[in-house]
């Protein structure tokens, strides 16, 4: 399956959509630190990771391809389903690739400039990631 | 500017710049990707630095792994739970929840603690 980079998905996004998103990262990056405050680092790390803008997300994606399937008079609430479910399927290809960023940054934190770290840890994400997705695109088609 | 405020502001954005990111691609499958970024973890992670210390932070890091692993069955299941029994987004990935406090504090029980 070719990846394309499709403008046109960020136009059927509602700027209350993309308010929604920023105040609900907002709201989880101060529960995270309010967490970590209270409970220390050890507890805090794990809410890292926690699923907050997940249900969001998702809701958004499925009423965005249940919009756009009703509007050619097809099903939509079966193609939104489907669409929210894929996406599922990619978070959780994204996790792999989540893991590799937290044991990444444990181990470049103490060592190197925070940018350096962070960074470093972002693009291992990114290619952990691409590469779980590659690996799973290609079984499919094998099996 | 009081620190609550800060974290929100840096976390929303870069929640909101991966999001944008993620809507620019095609398939969906691909665009889920962005769904696990690191961004409350980025923003997170950049304020412990400066604000806690390397140590603190990297103490953050290790228990993340746990999350991000709990956050990887958690994704499963929602897939699942739309795939096959066909309920809706937001009561799939809200009956899901507790799944993700299981794996991650269980894991970290485990193997971390």
């Amino acid at each position: 399956m070719t990846i394309k980079i499709d403008p046109a998905g960020l136009k059927n996004t509602r700027w209350h959509e993309y308010l929604l998103r920023f105040v609900a990262g907002g709201v989880i990056t101060v529960i995270a630190g309010v967490i970590a405050r209270q409970w220390g680092p050890v507890i805090g790390g794990l809410f890292l990771a926690f699923p907050a803008i997940f249900p969001a997300s998702a809701t958004l994606i499925e009423k965005h391809e249940r919009q756009r399937k009703q509007e050619k008079g097809l099903h939509g609430e079966e193609r939104g389903t489907d669409a929210a479910a894929l996406d599922a399927l990619g978070a959780a290809m994204g996790s792999i690739g989540l893991v590799a960023f937290a044991g990444i940054c444990w181990w470049l934190i103490p060592r190197y400039p925070a940018p350096l770290a962070l960074g470093g840890a972002t693009v291992a994400w990114l290619l952990v990631s691409f590469s779980a997705w590659t690996i799973r695109q290609r079984r499919r088609r094998l099996f | 500017m009081s620190e609550a405020l800060v974290r929100f502001i840096i976390g929303g954005l870069v929640v909101s710049a991966f999001a944008i990111i993620g809507g620019l691609f095609k398939p969906v499958s691909f665009a889920g990707l962005f769904g696990a970024a690191p961004s409350v973890a980025l923003a997170t992670l950049a304020l412990a630095i400066s604000k806690d210390g390397k140590d603190y932070a990297g103490t953050e890091c290790r228990s993340m792994m746990a999350g991000a692993a709990g956050l990887c069955l958690y994704s499963l299941l929602v897939s699942q739970l739309l795939a096959r029994f066909r309920l809706s987004a937001l009561t799939a990935t809200l009956c899901a929840i507790p799944l993700w406090f299981l794996t991650s504090f269980a894991l970290w029980r485990l193997f971390l603690r």
